[in-house]
C-alpha cells in the first residue's frame, strides 16, 4: 500500500540448529534447582535459628521473620522436588540443546572474563576487550568496524559517566598512566 | 479539585527544557530498548537506572517512566512488523497486528497500537490522578498491622491469582523475603545470613539483584533463539494517521472496556499479561464476527493493546499511594525512589507534593511526545534492528556492569549481578516467575519490620491482625486470595452438583 516501504532483512549464521541434541531435560535442572534451594532453606534457617528465632522481652529476635520463610522456601522446594521427580511429562522437554549451550556460552564465557579484567585492569578497558573482541570473533564482524565500535562506546561511557555525571567506575593501570 | 490545582503545579515544575530534554532522551533510550529482541520494559529501566543516580529525583522519575513507556511503544514496533512480541503482554498483539502488516496495512496497524496505548494509559493516569491522593490519604491512617495485611495480601495474590505453578511462585517469593534481610538486622543491629562476609554486610541490593536477573539472563536467554527476521517497516502517512482515528469512535465500547480490564488487572499484582489476552478474548467474543479475528481485524489490535497499557500505567497506583508495586517494572521503580532517598508509601504524597505531582504530570505528558514521537519516526526505529546482535550485547553487558558498580562502588555486586543473571535464567528457564521475587526483595524490610512493629504493639498475639475492622478485612481477603485455587474448585464443584450437567 505505502510507498515507503523498507524492507529490513537481518540473517543469523550461527542460529542454534533445530534438531541440536539435548544437554540436560528440564526434569533434571528441576531436582538439581530444588535440592540447591534445600540446601540453601537449611543453612539460613541453622543461622537464623543460632541468630534466635524465638521471644524475648521486646518482641520477636532477628531470626524469628526469616527463619520462618527458610522453612517455607525448604517446605515449597521439598514439594517442588517430589513434584519434579513424579512428574514424567516435564522431566523428558529439553532444557537446552547443544547448539543452544554453545550459542550462551559465547555470551556468558567473555561475560565471565570481563568481569575479571574489570577487577584488575578497570572497567574501561575492559569493556573496550569485551565489545571488540565479541565484535570481531563472535559477531565476525570486521576488525576496525569492531575496534572502532568499542572505542567510540567506551569513550562515550567514560565522558558519560566520570567527566559529566562523576559517577566513578573501578580504574586500572591504564587510566592510572593517564593521570586520571 | 485538589487534585486538579497540584496538576496544573505538577505541570508548571515540569515545563522546563531541562526536564523536556530528559523526557525526550527517556522516550528514545525507551524505544530503542523496546525494540531490540530480547529487551522490554523492566529490563531497560533496571539496565538505563544508573544513569539517574546523580540527577534530582523529579528529573530522574520523569526519565525513568519515560523509558518505560518508551519501551511499551517500542514493543508494539516489534510485534506488528516482525511478528516478535518484546513482552509477555504484547504476544496478544501479534494475533492481529501481524496479518495486517502482511497485507501492507502495517502503517495502519502500527497507529492503532500506538493510539490504544496512548488511549489506555490516559485512562490509567486519570485514575491514577484522581484516586491516588484519597487512597493515600486514607492510608496515613495505617499503623503497621495495617501495613503488614496490605504486604501479605500483595504476596498471596501473587501465589493465589498467578498463573505459574503455586510452590514455583512460593519458592520464588520467599527467596526473595529471605534475601531481603540478609546483613545487618534494622531493629536490633545484629548481623544476620552474613556468615562472616565483609561484603554481605552491606546486605544484598535490589537494584544489582534486578540488573542481573533482567539485563543479564534476558541477553542469555536471547542467544538461545535465532535472530534472524525479515519484515517490512512503513512509514506512517498523516493520512493514514486521521483515517485511523476518524474511525476510532465505532470502537469505543472496545476501547472503553480494555481500559476497564486493564485498570482492575493492573491495580491488582501481576496482572498486565492476562489484562491483554483478557482484553482481546473479549473482544472476540463480544463481536458480532468473530471469524475474522486473527486475520488482521484493526479491533484485535486496539483491544489488548488498550489493556497492556491501562494495566501497565496502572500498576504505579499502588506504587504511588501504598508503596507497593503492582508490577516487576513498578518494583523497579520504587527502587529507584529509595536510592534518590524518597520513602516510598502515603507519607510521599504529603512530603514530596512536587515529585509526586510532576511524576504525574509526566505520565500525561510523555505519553503524548511518545505518541507524537513514535508515529514520526518508525522506519528509524525499525531499522535499528539492523545493527547486529553481536554489537548489541556486549554494550548490554557493560551497562549492566557500570549500574551494579555504580550503586554501592563495590566490585562484589558486579560479580553478584553475574550470579544473579545465571539465577534467573535458570529460573526463566524452569518455570520459576521473577516478578514475585522482585518486588519481594523490595518490600521484604518493610513487611518484617511492620510484622515485628505490630508484634511489638500487641506484645506477640497474632490477633493483632484481626484487631479491627479494616485490617481484619484485609488479612482475611490475604488469606482467601491465598487459597483461591482451591475455594475456586470447591466452588466449581459445588455448583456442579447442584446443577447436574447438561452433557
Amino acid at each position: 500500500m505505502s510507498n515507503t516501504d523498507i524492507e529490513i532483512v537481518v540473517e543469523d549464521p550461527t542460529a542454534p540448529e533445530a534438531g541440536s541434541p539435548a544437554v540436560v531435560s528440564t526434569g533434571v535442572v528441576d531436582v538439581v534447582v530444588s535440592l540447591l534451594l534445600l540446601a540453601l532453606a537449611v543453612t539460613l534457617g541453622w543461622d537464623n535459628w543460632r541468630a534466635g528465632a524465638s521471644w524475648d522481652a521486646t518482641g520477636p529476635q532477628p531470626g524469628y521473620f526469616p527463619f520462618y520463610l527458610s522453612v517455607i522456601l525448604g517446605a515449597a522446594s521439598l514439594y517442588g522436588l517430589v513434584a519434579a521427580l513424579v512428574s514424567r511429562r516435564e522431566a523428558s522437554e529439553t532444557f537446552v540443546t547443544q547448539a543452544q549451550l554453545r550459542r550462551v556460552m559465547a555470551v556468558f564465557v567473555p561475560t565471565l572474563l570481563f568481569c575479571l579484567a574489570t577487577q584488575f585492569l578497570g572497567l574501561y578497558v575492559a569493556s573496550f576487550l569485551l565489545i571488540a573482541g565479541f565484535m570481531r570473533l563472535v559477531g565476525k564482524i570486521a576488525l576496525w568496524k569492531s575496534l572502532l565500535t568499542a572505542f567510540v562506546f567506551t569513550a562515550a561511557m567514560f565522558v558519560t559517566f566520570d567527566i559529566a555525571f562523576d559517577v566513578i567506575m573501578p580504574k586500572g593501570p591504564l587510566e592510572a598512566a593517564l593521570g586520571r | 479539585m485538589e487534585a486538579f490545582g497540584l496538576l496544573v503545579h505538577g505541570f508548571a515544575v515540569l515545563l522546563t527544557w531541562k526536564t523536556l530534554v530528559l523526557m525526550m532522551t527517556g522516550l528514545v533510550l525507551g524505544i530503542f530498548v523496546g525494540v531490540l529482541p530480547g529487551l522490554g520494559g523492566p529490563n531497560g529501566v533496571a539496565i538505563l537506572l544508573p544513569l539517574t543516580f546523580s540527577m534530582d529525583p523529579t528529573s530522574a522519575i520523569v526519565m525513568l517512566s519515560c523509558i518505560y513507556w518508551g519501551a511499551l511503544f517500542g514493543g508494539a514496533i516489534t510485534s506488528i512488523l516482525f511478528n516478535i512480541p518484546g513482552e509477555a503482554w504484547s504476544v496478544a498483539t501479534t494475533f492481529d497486528g501481524y496479518p495486517m502488516a502482511q497485507q501492507g496495512r502495517a502503517a495502519e496497524a502500527l497507529t492503532a497500537a500506538f493510539t490504544s496505548s496512548f488511549i489506555g494509559s490516559l485512562v490509567a493516569v486519570l485514575l491514577i490522578t484522581f484516586l491516588a491522593p484519597m487512597i493515600s490519604s486514607f492510608a496515613l491512617r495505617f499503623g503497621p498491622p495495617e501495613f503488614f495485611a496490605v504486604y501479605l495480601l500483595t504476596f498471596c495474590s501473587f501465589v493465589g491469582l498467578g498463573r505459574e505453578a503455586k510452590h514455583k511462585t512460593v519458592i520464588s517469593m520467599s527467596l526473595g523475603l529471605l534475601l531481603a534481610g540478609v546483613g545487618m538486622d534494622t531493629v536490633s543491629g545484629q548481623l544476620r545470613m552474613t556468615f562472616g562476609s565483609a561484603e554481605l554486610l552491606r546486605g544484598i541490593n535490589f537494584l544489582v539483584a534486578v540488573i542481573g536477573l533482567f539485563g543479564i539472563s534476558e541477553i542469555l536467554l536471547t542467544m538461545e533463539e535465532r535472530l534472524a527476521l525479515r519484515g517490512h517497516a512503513a512509514g506512517i502517512s498523516l493520512r493514514v494517521v486521521l483515517s485511523v482515528w476518524k474511525d476510532l469512535p465505532k470502537y469505543w465500547v472496545t476501547l472503553a472496556r480494555s481500559s476497564f480490564i486493564g485498570c482492575w488487572l493492573g491495580i491488582t499484582p501481576g496482572g498486565a499479561i492476562a489484562a491483554s489476552f483478557m482484553g482481546y478474548n473479549l473482544a472476540k467474543r463480544f463481536s458480532k464476527d468473530q471469524e475474522s479475528f486473527g486475520k488482521g481485524r484493526i479491533e484485535g489490535v486496539f483491544a489488548p493493546e488498550t489493556a497492556a497499557h491501562a494495566s501497565g500505567t496502572s500498576a504505579l497506583l499502588p506504587m504511588l499511594a501504598l508503596g507497593i508495586p503492582g508490577s516487576g517494572t513498578a518494583a523497579i521503580l520504587l527502587g529507584g525512589l529509595m536510592v534518590w532517598g524518597l520513602n516510598p508509601g502515603p507519607l510521599l504524597f504529603v512530603e514530596h507534593k512536587d515529585f509526586v505531582w510532576g511524576l504525574i504530570a509526566s505520565m500525561y505528558l510523555g505519553n503524548v511526545v511518545g505518541l507524537v514521537l513514535v508515529l514520526t519516526t518508525v522506519p528509524i526505529f525499525a531499522s535499528i534492528l539492523r545493527v547486529p546482535f553481536a554489537a548489541v550485547a556486549p554494550m548490554i553487558v557493560v551497562s549492566c556492569a557500570i549500574g551494579a558498580y555504580a550503586i554501592q562502588n563495590a566490585m562484589f555486586d558486579i560479580w553478584l549481578m553475574l550470579g544473579f543473571g545465571v539465577v534467573g535464567y535458570v529460573f526463566k528457564k524452569i518455570g520459576v516467575p521473577l516478578a514475585p521475587f522482585t518486588l519481594a526483595l523490595v518490600l521484604g524490610n518493610r513487611a518484617e519490620d511492620a510484622f515485628r512493629l505490630s508484634m511489638i504493639g500487641s506484645g506477640g498475639d497474632m490477633k493483632v491482625f484481626w484487631s479491627n475492622g479494616l485490617v481484619g478485612s484485609i488479612t482475611t481477603l490475604a488469606i482467601v486470595l491465598l487459597f483461591w485455587p482451591v475455594i475456586d474448585q470447591a466452588l466449581a464443584t459445588v455448583s456442579r452438583l447442584l446443577r447436574p450437567a447438561k452433557a
